[in-house]
């Protein structure tokens, strides 16, 4: 026999995967949220969406009925895909003022702040709301992720930044019935929370921080606990709000009444330079419409001598408005004109308010349009008939956001339907 | 302690190296208020000249290659002492003089002149200006068991040691480099092309570059173009048989980076060397009289003529921005000094990360700053003999040169493997010099001092410098002993600097001498980093000149010259 032979089997070395389990994570292509059994139930339409690699509800029974639930009911919206940062350590406020937008030393403690954070170049690398937790920890919550970004920002500060994305469950509870529903709950002095301000309550062996805030534009509140308490929490409730018309929803109804607040969504209404492919996409605070979040006397921060050049230089190129337009069909992604004819912009996101009985629409438009120019703008939609489109060329006015106010949002004490 | 003076700078300088010392002298020629603050007892940086044993002086920066022709007039170096004639490329007897002109005994009088509080008039220099003379050195690859090769002149005008054909082979290489080294010479001299917006001047200078490369003709521009990221062994072995002359290529082109002759791009080193030059000759290279420290002397007295004032045992703590201007400095006592320009001839990484901090400055460009790989893989030999050392094969003249221990380019090479890994070369390669035969004042009488850049000494040793610096030096004093037999029995005393010493001693991070990795990535436009590679850098009112900023290291005083002119540009 040839002295090459090959060796048994059991002389052989062990081939061992090289995999580290979170280099397979391609394995699981959707993850499941803490409440997924609880959403699995309630799910009638298998209508999912991925968000940030979560499989999450479009909507579960009925849309339509999901959008009702948020103004007329309390609507329950799993927000736990919401990408969550924790922030903290003695330099963690002057961290975060160097990183975002907003002066974080005016952001007291217990309080919630929306904010933005840029780079060098002063472009947008994402909106997001920010948890003083307590004097010196803090919770990011936001579209994208940005951990190395976060991790690049603290050298130089004390400060641990850590992701708790999927160590955070956390859910909105929206609509005029929520408070209500809180208190039936037993949350004891929920009703003390004014609108922004956030506090600890008790639940099973731990506690839920509860925060008056919300993406809906009307009273709401968002609820964070660690993943263990989020099915007790929903079933307490969901209990609760039996009688008070709570509904679980899903994206398509939150995405109407977020544009009806008009709010934006990062990489929906404008594109984040990490994300942006095309060198013209990027976006300044000033072409969003968060230019109000720029404090120029608060020191440094991410962007700042970019943004003061950019706007002593004239260059912001565009600008974010809101459309209200004739008509009632939603100008989804229709193409703004100036006199019908100079092509201006497009439209992000568009529908038929409920509320507002009007058809509105957020819109990205090159300046001087929207800024000077505000007059004559039109919109073309494409409505497709039955294998045909309807070309509409209807008047578009630039109009203030939101486009729905509702008192219920702000009122102290919240309002019990 | 707050200084209440209303402020009487207009420049603060920190960091009194050479290339701070030509930016101050630069800027106080334009009629501008300079203060140079300097941590160290004395100005000079690493070219400094300082006693290493009872008698015995070196400067770690040991051959002048580079000191820049446009430094040398715009600071009238000549007149304060600097004399560039009688260069021959034959050895010359040193001129008179010397003893007393090194930095550090010009620089004890003004020191103590400032700490008597009269910061405004420089002392007058005792003994005056002297004659620093400077003649080429050559190159000398050693040969343990043969006749060394001799490169004369500027860098190998003639080659004596190798076979006639390969004396023909290496002159026309050598012309070809020198061809090449030619085109890039203007780039890494001015400021780097701002690509974004380049002014006309700018612009037309490039537009030189361009066409200087368009009159190499079409086959000569092709083997530019090919040869301008290729590593130095394969260009050697296409032209040369001798593995001593290609030894020494390989050790030149890699001397003071982190990469060994066959590592892609090593070839730019040698293009680096070959873009100075001394007296007119590119390539060429000096030992002076009175070592570096007489050159020194010539610059700060230029700097002090020019009304320049100086600081010294002034440790910056902090660059003072308000309104994301640069404000003034504090000093490690918490002194505060203000102007409206503050210039920083230190370290990049040093300047952004720890004295402007990064709250005042974007994290993409801290990244960037982070990011500069600046290891060291070299350290500084200087030996106290009792006696002139002598090398085996190699005749008097010879030994005023710079001996290159590097036998051949895969002895190199193999050098520079272990450094990968965090070890050091168990048979370092290295250049020595002896300064004191060209300058005796710098050894007792009778004796000698040796000086000597050694590789591969990674600064992040894995087993520690603690540890591994009696290795290293035994590992070192064993290659010394196979070239000049008997040097261990002549050593009185023996300082090692690591990487880790260099650091510590000269404020260098990483003990690396260039402040940053000299590599292809880290040039030009990229060097310190996008976004403060034109001097002027993201905080107004604050520049770089040192060797961190573009071209690079050396004494060549470029930085601090282009540094000072975009400041007048900018009005700063």
């Amino acid at each position: 026999m040839s002295k090459t032979a090959v060796k048994p089997i059991a002389e052989q070395p062990t081939v061992r995967p090289l995999h580290s389990p979170a280099q397979l994570h391609f394995r699981t292509l959707r993850l499941d949220t803490p409440f997924q059994p609880r959403i699995d139930t309630l799910m009638k339409t298998n209508d999912w969406y991925d968000w940030g690699g979560y499989r999450a509800p479009a909507s579960l029974w009925d849309e339509e009925l999901e959008y009702f639930a948020i103004r007329s009911q309390a609507a329950l919206f799993d927000i736990s895909p919401m990408t969550k940062y924790r922030i903290e350590g003695p330099d963690a406020e002057t961290f975060l003022n160097r990183l975002t937008l907003r002066d974080v030393t005016r952001l007291k403690s217990g309080r919630v702040h929306y904010t933005a954070w840029c780079d060098d170049a002063g472009h947008v690398l994402d909106d997001g709301t920010l948890f003083r937790l307590a004097e010196t920890r803090f919770r990011l919550c936001c579209q994208e992720r940005h951990l190395p970004w976060l991790l690049d920002s603290a050298i130089g500060f004390d400060v641990t930044v850590s992701e708790e994305t999927e160590a955070v469950a956390a859910l909105a509870l929206q609509g005029p019935t929520s408070f209500a529903i809180l208190r039936e709950a037993g949350f004891e002095g929920v009703e003390r929370l004014k609108v922004f301000d956030l506090a600890d309550f008790p639940h099973g062996d731990g506690s839920v921080t509860i925060s008056r805030t919300g993406f809906t534009g009307d009273l709401g509140y968002e609820l964070f606990m660690p993943v263990e308490l989020a099915l007790s929490l929903w079933d307490r409730l969901m209990e609760a709000g039996q009688s008070r018309g709570i509904r679980a929803i899903g994206y398509t109804a939150l995405n109407r009444a977020r544009l009806e607040a008009g709010l934006i969504v990062a990489n929906a209404d404008f594109v984040t330079a990490e994300h942006a492919i095309r060198a013209d996409r990027v976006r300044m605070p000033d072409e969003i419409g968060l230019g109000f979040m720029v404090d120029l006397e608060k020191g440094y921060f991410n962007g700042r001598r970019a943004i003061v050049e950019a706007r002593a230089k004239g260059r912001l190129q565009h600008v974010l408005v809101g459309l209200e337009i004739e008509g009632n069909i939603p100008a989804e992604h229709a193409i703004v004109y100036h006199r019908k004819r100079k092509e201006v912009g497009l439209v992000s996101a568009a529908i038929w308010s409920p509320m507002a009985k009007r058809n509105i629409a957020l819109a990205s438009l090159v300046r001087p349009y929207g800024d000077t120019i505000s007059d004559d703008l039109w919109v073309e939609i494409y409505a497709m008939r039955e294998l045909k489109y309807e070309r509409l060329m209807k008047r578009a006015k630039v109009v203030a956001r939101p486009f729905v106010k509702l008192d219920r949002r702000t009122a102290s004490p919240p309002p019990e339907f | 302690m707050m200084s209440f003076d209303a402020p009487k700078w207009d420049v603060l300088v920190i960091g009194g190296g050479h290339n701070g010392l030509v930016a101050a002298a630069t800027l106080a020629k334009s009629g501008r208020k300079v203060l140079v603050l300097e941590a160290a007892g004395e100005v000079g940086g690493a070219a400094r000249t300082e006693e290493f044993a009872p008698g015995f002086r070196v400067s770690t920066a040991h051959l002048l290659n580079r000191l820049h022709p446009e430094v040398v007039k715009t600071l009238e170096l000549e007149r304060h002492g600097l004399v560039f004639s009688g260069i021959t490329s034959t050895p010359a007897p040193s001129p008179q003089g010397g003893g007393e002109s090194g930095v550090g005994s010009v620089h004890r009088e003004t020191s103590t002149a400032l700490a008597e509080a009269a910061p405004t008039s420089p002392s007058p220099l005792s003994g005056g200006a002297r004659g620093v003379g400077i003649r080429f050195a050559p190159s000398v690859a050693l040969s343990r068991d043969g006749e060394p090769l001799t490169l004369h002149g500027g860098y190998g005008e003639s080659l004596s040691g190798a076979s006639a054909s390969e004396q023909a082979a290496w002159q026309e290489l050598r012309a070809q480099l020198l061809r090449y080294a030619g085109i890039l010479k203007p780039l890494l001299a001015r400021r780097p092309p701002d690509l974004g917006n380049m002014s006309l001047m700018e612009s037309s200078a490039f537009a030189v570059t361009g066409l200087s490369l368009r009159r190499l003709g079409k086959e000569d521009m092709r083997d530019f173009l090919r040869m301008l990221l290729m590593n130095v062994s394969d260009v050697a072995d296409e032209h040369l048989e001798d593995d001593r002359l290609k030894g020494l290529l390989a050790f030149d082109a890699t001397l003071g980076s982190h990469l060994g002759p066959r590592s892609p791009t090593s070839l730019l080193g040698l293009y680096f060397r070959l873009a100075g030059e001394i007296g007119g000759q590119a390539g060429a290279q000096a030992l002076p009289v009175g070592g570096m420290g007489a050159v020194m002397a010539s610059v700060l007295r230029a700097a002090q003529a020019a009304g320049v004032t100086i600081r010294t045992d002034a440790s910056v703590a902090k660059i003072l921005v308000e309104k994301d201007r640069a404000a003034g400095v504090a000093l490690d006592g918490g002194e505060e000094i203000r102007a409206r320009t503050i210039v920083s001839a230190i370290n990049p990484q040093n300047t952004f990360l720890d004295l402007v901090g990064t709250r005042e400055i974007d994290t993409g460009f801290v990244r960037r700053i982070k990011n500069i790989r600046m290891k060291g893989d070299a350290a500084k030999l200087h030996l106290a003999l009792d006696r002139p050392l002598e090398f085996s094969g190699l005749e008097a003249a010879g030994h005023r040169g710079r001996l290159v221990i590097a036998p051949s380019s895969d002895h190199v090479e193999r050098a520079f493997n272990p450094a990968k890994y965090g070890e050091f070369s168990p048979e370092p390669v290295m250049e020595i010099t002896l300064p004191s035969l060209s300058d005796p004042t710098l050894a007792p009488d009778g004796a000698c001092v040796l000086s000597a850049v050694v590789q591969y000494a990674p600064y992040a040793l894995k087993e520690g410098w603690e540890a591994g610096r009696k290795r290293f030096l035994a590992a070192i004093m064993a290659q010394l002993e196979l070239y000049a037999p008997g040097v261990g029995r002549l050593v009185r005393h023996a300082e090692l600097l690591t990487p880790a010493d260099l650091e510590a001693r000269y404020r260098m991070p990483g003990g690396h001498w260039h402040h940053g990795e000299l590599q292809a990535d880290q040039m030009l436009m990229s060097r310190p980093a996008f976004g403060a590679a034109g001097y002027d850098t993201p905080v107004a009112g604050l520049f770089l000149c040192g060797a961190g900023s573009h071209p690079g290291g050396g004494v060549s005083g470029v930085p601090g010259l282009n540094a000072a002119r975009r400041i007048l540009e900018m009005r700063g």
